[in-house]
């Protein structure tokens, strides 16, 4: 059996997929990718179902051994220094792995989340619909937990091929992050809904796949700060009683007791995860209408990355790979 | 005079929505979360990824691709604002509960706080027929809406930041089973063994919102039997309907 192995691994690296759907009503949350666009280029490059599962890599360095054979691997999202025995390994592209040697992962130069895809996907059963990890749920496969070192990920082998293959990730903006007002938008001040808009806000030193706490302004509530609790989306933006806004992510309570008063646009996600703790974050109110459109774009976007895949040395995919991508999207979609 | 503010939809971003019906804890507004929250399971409007129901709203997570926030507001509002078909009675379980002790560490605490002896506080805890409002928060942990009036106790000001799994608390005019070792501001009076979530377990989850529940004091000699026959897979809970 081929087996990825940790040799090293920082904290919050972990096993994600798109999520875990159907347990929200009983309080057991999605997890899934924090930043759902490079989980799904990742597995673009290496011909897997976009929303397979892959390894998500928190900021500091990791190391991954492949034992039993040869593993194709690529990473995509936070930018990072790679070697393999010493020699440069580049991003947003497929290398083999060869049985026996160490891909060394410095730590972010940019970003905070990287993915690394395995040619083949994770060999792992599936927990309630997902491998995704949620470490207070008890809940991930092939571990429920962080990645530690000497785990054993069990993955396929790599196929033999003649060249590797590339992708250019789809460029998505530098503006505000575009936020929905509500659920509770009526629970603050016309102030605090213009505060939030203007104001330069900073990811604070406790934010985690759990939420991303802001430290700027206080805003205010026009009408107490508890609600009778209720459910939570992945973005939401949670007011407590300090004023100080908690952005709520991948790892979130599936229900609580805040007033929410804008919501994260899911196209803009991935971009607010890879905001690194002291950067600025800036927001701009959009009708959900146009919200929906965003995701719409995203999810055509999504669907055809494997079209966006080339061969390194510029020849063309045989139609094969295509093929069999497409085929694999459609089953992706058939799941929603 | 009356302003009809019910039912009120509100977006939560671009592939989520609530269904407020109203704006208290009562029993049947909560019916009627799960009468709407039935209706759509039944009527099936492509596009929806999952609900959660709560107290007094229905959270409706949804594929933009496949549906909008206006279809389904309309779809909703439209739904809500007519008599639904009222949803089959749920189950009833019987939790067995190790009261005081290092098993509930804050029932002396209640005790003086009510005014009642630790004892009766057992007695009236243990005697009464409670509803699922609603799970939430971390898996399996369970909103319990029937507790006699007496026994209520305000949150704490300082959060506890861990409380052991299967914990039975009280937090205001609420009771709660919690699973999973977690942070709580709610009162610490008992546990029991049973899991309500168990992801080991072929069935993961056996509560529905909308059961009834209803505890029975047991002994440490009798919990520490019951948690072993739960190590093994068993609900523990006794299902009173079979």
């Amino acid at each position: 059996m081929t087996v990825l192995e940790v040799v090293e691994a920082g904290p919050y690296t972990s096993v994600q997929d798109r999520g875990r759907f159907g347990g929200q009503r009983y309080g057991l949350g999605p997890a899934g990718a924090m930043d759902q666009l490079s989980l799904a280029v990742a597995n673009a490059v290496v011909g897997n179902p976009v929303f397979a599962a892959a390894i998500e890599i928190a900021p500091l360095p990791a190391r991954f051994r492949a034992v039993g054979g040869d593993i194709r691997l690529a990473m995509t999202g936070a930018t990072r220094g790679m070697t393999i025995a010493g020699r440069a390994v580049a991003m947003n592209e497929t290398f083999v792995l060869a049985e026996d040697e160490v891909l060394a992962v410095r730590a972010a130069s940019e970003g905070v989340f990287s993915t690394l895809a395995i040619e083949g996907g994770i060999r792992a059963e599936p927990v309630f619909g997902s491998l995704s990890m949620h470490a207070r749920s008890g809940i991930g496969a092939p571990f429920a937990r962080a990645l530690m070192a000497g785990d054993r990920i069990p993955v396929a082998t790599a196929r033999l091929r003649e060249a590797e293959r590339s992708i250019v990730p789809p460029a998505r903006g530098t503006g505000p992050l575009r936020v929905v007002a509500g659920p509770q938008d009526d629970h603050f001040t016309a102030e605090a809904m213009a505060t939030l808009v203007s104001a330069s806000w900073r990811i604070s030193a406790t934010s985690d796949r759990m939420g991303y706490r802001l430290e700027g302004p206080v805003l205010a509530h026009s009408k107490g700060h508890n609600i009778i609790s209720d459910g939570i989306a992945f973005g939401a933006i949670q007011v407590p009683g300090n004023g100080q806004p908690l952005v709520l992510l991948a790892d979130r309570g599936t229900t609580g007791g805040y007033p929410k008063i804008a919501t994260i646009a899911s196209v803009d996600l991935g971009r607010l995860a890879q905001i690194p703790v002291g950067s600025p974050v800036h927001f701009t109110l959009v009708p959900v209408a146009e919200a929906e459109n965003l995701a719409r774009e995203r999810h055509a976007l999504v669907m055809g990355l494997a079209g966006a895949v080339r061969e390194v040395g510029g020849g063309a995919l045989s139609s094969e790979f295509l093929l069999a991508a497409n085929l694999a999207g459609a089953a992706i979609s058939g799941e929603d | 005079m009356n302003v009809r503010r019910y039912p009120a939809v509100h977006p939560c971003g671009d592939s989520a929505l609530t269904v407020e019906l109203g704006d208290s804890i009562d029993a049947d507004l909560n019916a009627r979360v799960l009468a709407l929250d039935a209706a759509l399971a039944h009527d099936a409007p492509p596009g929806i990824v999952e609900t959660i129901p709560t107290y007094r709203s229905l959270f409706v997570a949804y594929d933009p691709v496949e549906t909008s926030y206006e279809t389904l507001a309309t779809w909703l509002t439209t739904r809500a604002s007519a008599p639904l078909p009222p949803v089959a009675e749920g189950r009833t379980w019987r939790f067995p509960v190790c009261y005081g002790g290092e098993f509930g560490i804050d029932l002396p605490f209640v005790a003086s706080h009510t005014g009642l002896s630790e004892a009766e506080v057992v007695r009236r805890h243990s005697g009464g027929r409670y509803r699922i409002y609603m799970m939430g928060f971390l898996p399996g942990f369970t909103y319990l809406g029937g507790l006699d009036p007496g026994l209520a106790v305000p949150r704490r000001d300082n959060p506890r930041l861990t409380s052991p799994a299967g914990t039975i608390s009280i937090g205001g005019i609420q009771t709660g089973i919690q699973c999973l070792i977690s942070p709580t501001g709610w009162h610490l009076i008992g546990r029991t063994p049973a899991r309500t979530y168990d992801p080991a377990r072929e069935r993961v989850f056996f509560l529905e919102p909308g059961d009834t529940v209803l505890f029975a004091a047991v002994s440490p000699e009798e919990f520490a039997a019951f948690e072993r026959r739960a190590e093994a897979g068993e609900l523990v809970a006794e299902d009173l309907v079979q």
